[in-house]
């Protein structure tokens, strides 16, 4: 009889394996996504670079700085945050991260007295958030994973919107930057006042000398001021896609190292569930020896080892398949445990197939027999598929 | 010869090379652009692009909100919601005609109702040119 020890590290075991099974599945899953999410983020690059580059044709165009986007307050009174963290767990430091160093960024602006609006992207900032008493003001759930642009559209027009209206005077917004598959780390930004347009002419300055010559319709200030708006849609966005592509890979690397570890345990404890196995084999036959050796002491050796083998008999056929003794269970592919065994059991009809039946090779085997005898024994009769006696 | 790009947030949708290229800027009208075009940067209206092949061939866009930029050479169209002629669902624009249609009869201020309307036209009007 299997200890109840073994019985237990079985039942580990079994578990183990079926999270396993989940682990490389979500492993499998996260692989294909981020290298979709690498192409959609690299897909939406020209289109940020081509805004721009537009800016700085306009900076240098002369476009005036005067756009509520643009405004610097010199004494803020109340900084946004733009929390961005994924809907779902399981991805290693990916949610942690960038909620952690948000909620950093925002003490510090507490200390100099300055209040705080919180911008949550992800059910896990929300959260995270609203357990610690946070006002959130915000939350956008449902596309950390794969976010469209009227997403970003509608938290940049939220967040603008905010910001124009004087209820915060500077927005930050933090993010994981995705560097590579192997990289990919929390980045803080000031996101709001854009930059003056001076800035970004200097930042393009290569070609704002070529610039010099754009024509602009209506005019350069009238572009930059229906511009601004998509450029900020653009930024944001640009960073949803960073998001979820280091999301799945985090996810990815979480997962792989969750299946690994899961290797590692069921290895321990197959190694701790032989051991006990092998204990429990050896009392019993210590058990049978000096029970035999008890009974007949005096008679010498020969009972002794007569004792042993009946012991080893004992323990060789110590698990008895689910039909008594002859009968054993199948290994998992359904194939025989060993060549002694080559009748098959279907335990559904009770009918047994002898290797000449015609259905013998299509059946598949639910419990096997060394000998028709033994599946008779067993309550099975012989399946009508065999050549009859006489033919 | 042109090249044009049709750029939108999530990929570059369109490029191709033509002789001239046709949009409408907010307040100027018409506007068309042929190689060695002065550099130019504009906001575009509600309006189709059409784009002219060498051979007389045209592709039309439904552009409703965008900005162009040509310089040396290359036309770039940058929308956030632009639609070639293919993709238009004419139904579709047809029912937002007459919801719009409704609802400015409801409230002649409406200017949401005002700009849905000039959208679903521009979708009709640039699907009937195509055939």
């Amino acid at each position: 009889m299997p200890g109840g020890k073994e019985r237990e590290l079985k039942r580990r075991i079994s578990s183990i394996q079926s999270t396993k099974k989940i682990t490389r599945a979500m492993e499998l899953i996260a692989a294909t996504r981020v290298v979709k999410a690498m192409q959609r983020a690299d897909a939406a690059r020209p289109y940020a670079k081509h805004i721009t580059s537009v800016i700085e044709n306009l900076a240098a165009g002369g476009a005036e700085v005067n756009h509520p986007l643009l405004r610097e307050v010199e004494d803020v009174k109340r900084v946004g945050f733009i929390v961005m963290a994924g809907d779902r767990g399981l991805a290693g430091a990916y949610n942690s991260n960038p909620i952690r160093a948000a909620e950093r960024q925002l003490q510090a602006h507490r200390l100099e007295g300055k209040d705080y609006s919180l911008f949550c992207i992800g059910k896990k900032a929300n959260a995270y958030f609203n357990f610690r008493r946070y006002r959130v003001d915000h939350v956008y759930t449902g596309f950390s994973d794969n976010p469209t642009y009227e997403d970003a559209r509608q938290i940049a027009e939220d967040v603008a919107d905010a910001f124009i209206s004087g209820e915060i005077d500077e927005v930050e917004l933090i993010f994981t930057e995705f560097i590579s598959m192997g990289t990919q780390h929390v980045s803080v930004r000031r996101f709001l006042p854009l930059e003056g347009t001076a800035v970004l002419a200097e930042a393009g300055s290569g070609s704002a000398e070529a610039a010099a010559s754009f024509e602009f319709e209506p005019s350069p200030e009238a572009v930059l001021e229906s511009l601004l708006p998509r450029y900020v849609e653009a930024r944001l966005f640009g960073a949803l896609l960073e998001c979820a592509a280091s999301e799945h890979a985090n996810r990815q690397r979480a997962m792989k190292s969750a299946t690994d570890n899961a290797d590692e345990l069921i290895t321990k404890l197959s190694r701790q569930m032989n051991s006990a196995r092998q204990a429990s084999i050896t009392t019993e036959i210590m058990e049978i020896v000096s029970g035999a050796e008890a009974l007949g002491s005096g008679d010498g050796e020969s009972d002794t080892s007569a004792a042993i083998e009946m012991a080893l008999t004992a323990t060789a056929t110590m698990e008895p398949g689910p039909y008594g003794a002859g009968s054993a269970a199948p290994l998992p592919d359904s194939s025989a445990p060993s060549p002694d065994f080559t009748i098959k059991g279907n335990a559904d009809s009770m009918l047994y197939h002898r290797p000449d039946s015609r259905s013998y090779n299509v059946t598949k085997a639910e419990v096997w027999f060394d000998t028709p005898e033994r599946a008779e024994a067993a309550g099975f009769t012989l399946a009508n598929t065999h050549p009859s006696p006489e033919s | 010869m042109l090249n044009v790009q049709v750029v939108s947030p999530e990929s570059v949708s369109y490029t191709g090379e033509a002789s001239m290229v046709i949009a409408r800027t907010v307040e100027d009208g018409d506007i068309a652009f042929q190689p060695g075009h002065v550099q130019f940067i504009g906001t575009l209206a509600v309006w189709s692009v059409d784009v002219i092949k060498e051979g007389g061939e045209r592709d039309t866009f439904a552009v409703h909100r965008g900005f162009v930029q040509v310089a040396n050479d290359d036309v770039t169209i940058l929308s956030d919601v632009s639609e070639p002629k293919d993709a238009i669902d004419v139904a579709r624009a047809q029912i937002a005609l007459d919801t719009a249609d409704a609802a400015l009869a409801a409230d002649a201020d409406d200017a949401a109702a005002a700009a849905d309307k000039a959208r679903a036209e521009l979708r009709l009007r640039v699907a009937a040119g195509a055939e």
